[in-house]
C-alpha cells in the first residue's frame, strides 16, 4: 500500500537503526519502554537493535567498534557513535507528506494555531532543503464556505463543554431542522469540516457539515455526551452504512456516471457503452427520489420497485404544476 | 530471517564505514573493512552493487570520486554534510501542530512517509506527540488507485499515459500527460498538466482514470512551465462564474431551502396560499435545471422559458 510497507525487512530495520542512535543521543538518557513505543516495536526488538548497533565492527585498516552504548536498568545511553549522531535527511516523500498536511491545516478556517503552523512550515522547509520542493506541486483545498463564526463557536463549546443548538439544513430531505447537540470534536474529511456530536433529537452520534449550519447558539447548559456515544473512524469517511439500510439499485447513462463517484456505492457494474449499474445502501430513500428526479433520463431506479414507482409519482406531480 | 539480519548488519556497517571516512574508499578497501562480504571478488562486487542501490533508495547520499589524480580507481564515501538532517528545533506549539500533521494521512498513500519523516525529526530531538490538540481530527484520504503513480510522476517529473473515462463518454480514451501537480478539491483528487494529445493544459479527475498509470519517459523529462501554479489553478475554479441570469420561482412554503439561500427576493405569492415567489440568480442553466428538478412538485419555474423547458424535460425523463 505505501512505499514503506512495500519494502519491509532489512532496509526498514536499517532506517530504524540509523534513527535510533541520534534519538538517544539527542535525549542523553532515555527509557527502553518509551523508545520502543516511539519506534513502534517491542522492548525485546529494541534490545536486539541496540545489541546489533553495539556489535558493529570495522576490520580495516585497524579493527575497531565505532558504537558504544548501554541500557542497564532500562535506561539507554550512547557514549560513542562516531559520525552517526544526526538522523538522515528527510526524503522527498517524507518532507512532502508533512508539508502538504501542515499547509492543509493552515488552510482550515477557524481557530487553528496559524502562527505555529507558519513557523513550523518555514522551519521544516529549511531543514528539508531540496526535498521540500516537490510538495509545492500538491495542493489540498479545504472548503471555506462555512461561516467563520460557526467553527469558532463550536470550538468554544468544545472548550467549555457546553451544549449547542443548531439550525441545520438537510438537503436530502430539503428540510431545515432544529436540534440540540453535545459536541464531541471537529472532523476534517474530504476537504469539508464536520461537527461530530451527540444529537439529542436522534439520540445518536451525528456528523453535521459546517456549511449546512444555518444558525448556531452555545447554550448555557453543560454538554452530556453519553458513554455509549462512539466516535466514528474518520478513515472510513463521513458515511456509515448500517444493516438497517435499504439496498437501492440505479442504472446510469454516461452523463449520470458522476453518481458513482459522488456517493459511496456498494457495487458498480459496467454495462458497456459507458452505462453503469450501481447499488447504494441508505437509511432514507427521500434523497434517492430527489436524485432520480435530478438525473431525469440519465438515471433510473431499478430496485426496489416501490421506490421506482414513487419516483414516477413525484415526476408526474411536478409536471402537473406545469400543465 | 537470519539472511535479513546478516544483511542489516552488513548495510549498517557499510554506512558507518563510509560515514566515518573522509577519504574515498575503494571497493577492495570496503571489502576488507566491512564484515559479511564474500571472499570471492566477483561475488563481492555483485553484492556490493545491490547494497549501493539499496542505500541510494533510502536516500543515503553515496558519493563516488578519487582522493587524488594519481588514484586509479573510483572510491566511495558518504559526506556527512549531505547525509545529515540540518539542525531543527521546534517550540512546544510547533511540535504540537507537527504531531497533528503527521496524523493527517493516517491510512492514505503517504502515511508511511509521514511516519518516517516524523521519526527522523524525533531522532533530531523533537518531542512531537501524535496525540495532541484534542477536538480536531483532519484527514486526507487517497482512495483512488492512480494517486500513488501520479504523485511519483509529479515528484520525479515524468510523463504518464492512462485510460480516461471522461464525463458523458461511452468508452475510456488513452491520454498522455506531462503532470504538473495533483490537487485535492472537495475530497476528490485531480491531476493538472500538459495534455500532449490536445496540446493544452488539462485537468483530470483521478477517479475517472481507468486501469493502470504508466510512465512514458525518464525522471526529469517533464518541464513545469514558469507560472504553472497548482494552487492558483485551484483558486481559479473557485471563482464562480458571475451569476448573470435571474430566475423567477414559485416555491412551496417550508420547502426549497437550498434555493432560498441564494435568493435575492423571497415573498408570499399573491393570490396563492402556501406558496412564495422567489427571485434567484444563477449562472449554469443546465446544472440549475437539474437542481430545481430535484425539488419535484415543491418548486415551479416561472421564467426564463428555457430554464422552465429544461426542468420539464428532466422531469419527463424521470417519468419515462
Amino acid at each position: 500500500m505505501t512505499a514503506r510497507a512495500a519494502r519491509p525487512g532489512a532496509t526498514d530495520r536499517l532506517q530504524r537503526l540509523l534513527a535510533l542512535v541520534p534519538y538517544v543521543i539527542s535525549r542523553q538518557v532515555v527509557g527502553l519502554a518509551e523508545t520502543a513505543a516511539t519506534f513502534g516495536i517491542t522492548e525485546n526488538e529494541l534490545v536486539d537493535d541496540l545489541n546489533m548497533l553495539w556489535c558493529v565492527e570495522l576490520r580495516a585498516p585497524d579493527p575497531y567498534c565505532p558504537i558504544d552504548l548501554s541500557y542497564e536498568g532500562g535506561e539507554i545511553m550512547v557514549s560513542q557513535a562516531e559520525s552517526m549522531d544526526r538522523p538522515l535527511r528527510l526524503a522527498t516523500d517524507e518532507a512532502s507528506a508533512l508539508l502538504i498536511a501542515l499547509r492543509m491545516l493552515a488552510e482550515l478556517p477557524g481557530p487553528q494555531d496559524r502562527s505555529a503552523l507558519r513557523r513550523t512550515i518555514a522551519k521544516l522547509e529549511t531543514a528539508a532543503g531540496e526535498a521540500a520542493a516537490a510538495s509545492a506541486q500538491v495542493a489540498v483545498q479545504v472548503d471555506g464556505r462555512a461561516p467563520a463564526g460557526v467553527q469558532a463557536m463550536i470550538a468554544d463549546a468544545l472548550r467549555q463543554g457546553r451544549r449547542l443548538h443548531l439550525s441545520y439544513y438537510v438537503p436530502g430531505r430539503d428540510e431545515a431542522t432544529e436540534r440540540d447537540a453535545d459536541p464531541m470534536r471537529l472532523l476534517v474529511l474530504d476537504g469539508r469540516t464536520y461537527l461530530e456530536a451527540w444529537c439529542r433529537r436522534a439520540e445518536a452520534v451525528r456528523l453535521f457539515r459546517l456549511d449546512r449550519v444555518l444558525a448556531i447558539e452555545v447554550l448555557d447548559v453543560a454538554a452530556e455526551v453519553p458513554e455509549e456515544a462512539e466516535p466514528r473512524d474518520p478513515d472510513s469517511g463521513p458515511f456509515r452504512p448500517s444493516d438497517a439500510d435499504l439496498d437501492v439499485v440505479l442504472e446510469l447513462s454516461p452523463a449520470g456516471r458522476w453518481v458513482a463517484e459522488y456517493y459511496p456505492c456498494e457495487e458498480i457494474a459496467d454495462l458497456g457503452e459507458g452505462r453503469l449499474r450501481v447499488s447504494l445502501r441508505t437509511p432514507d430513500t427521500r434523497w434517492v427520489r430527489r436524485l432520480a428526479l435530478r438525473l431525469g433520463e440519465d438515471g433510473r431506479v431499478i430496485s426496489p420497485p416501490e421506490l421506482a414507482g414513487q419516483v414516477r409519482d413525484d415526476a408526474s406531480a411536478a409536471l402537473a404544476q406545469y400543465a | 530471517m537470519a539472511m535479513s539480519k546478516q544483511k542489516t548488519e552488513r548495510l549498517l556497517s557499510l554506512v558507518v564505514c563510509l560515514l566515518s571516512s573522509r577519504r574515498y574508499l575503494t571497493a577492495a578497501q570496503i571489502r576488507d573493512a566491512v564484515p559479511g562480504y564474500p571472499a570471492n571478488f566477483d561475488a563481492f562486487k555483485r553484492m556490493f552493487e545491490r547494497d549501493k542501490d539499496e542505500l541510494r533508495e533510502l536516500g543515503i547520499p553515496l558519493e563516488t570520486g578519487m582522493n587524488s589524480a594519481s588514484d586509479e580507481e573510483l572510491g566511495y564515501r558518504i559526506s556527512r554534510q549531505a547525509y545529515e538532517l540540518p539542525e531543527i528545533r521546534l517550540e512546544p506549539d510547533e511540535a504540537a501542530v507537527l504531531g497533528l500533521a503527521a496524523r493527517v494521512w493516517q491510512r492514505a498513500e503517504l502515511a508511511g512517509a509521514a511516519a518516517g519523516g516524523l521519526l527522523k525529526l524525533r531522532a533530531a530531538g523533537i518531542d512531537a506527540e501524535e496525540t495532541t490538540q484534542p477536538g480536531i481530527e483532519p484527514r486526507l484520504r487517497t482512495g483512488e488507485a492512480a494517486f500513488g503513480p501520479l504523485w511519483q510522476a509529479v515528484r520525479d517529473r515524468r510523463p504518464v499515459t492512462f485510460g480516461y473515462q471522461a464525463a458523458g463518454r461511452s468508452t475510456p480514451q488513452r491520454r498522455t500527460l506531462e503532470p504538473w501537480g495533483v490537487v485535492s478539491r472537495h475530497g476528490r483528487w485531480y491531476v493538472v498538466g500538459h495534455d500532449r494529445d490536445r496540446g493544452e493544459e488539462r485537468v483530470f479527475r483521478l477517479s475517472r482514470i481507468d486501469g493502470p498509470v504508466a510512465f512514458t519517459g525518464p525522471p526529469g523529462s517533464v518541464t513545469v512551465p514558469d507560472g504553472a501554479d497548482v494552487h492558483q489553478a485551484m483558486r481559479a475554479w473557485d471563482e464562480a462564474p458571475p451569476a448573470l441570469l435571474t430566475a423567477a420561482l414559485r416555491i412551496r412554503r417550508g420547502a426549497g431551502h437550498g434555493l432560498r439561500r441564494r435568493a435575492s427576493s423571497d415573498r408570499p405569492c399573491p393570490g396563492l396560499d402556501g406558496w412564495d415567489l422567489v427571485q434567484a440568480r444563477f449562472s449554469d442553466a443546465g446544472w440549475y435545471a437539474d437542481y430545481i428538478a430535484s425539488f419535484g412538485a415543491d418548486v415551479v419555474v416561472l421564467e426564463p422559458v428555457d430554464l422552465r423547458d429544461a426542468v420539464i424535460s428532466r422531469l419527463k425523463g424521470a417519468l419515462a
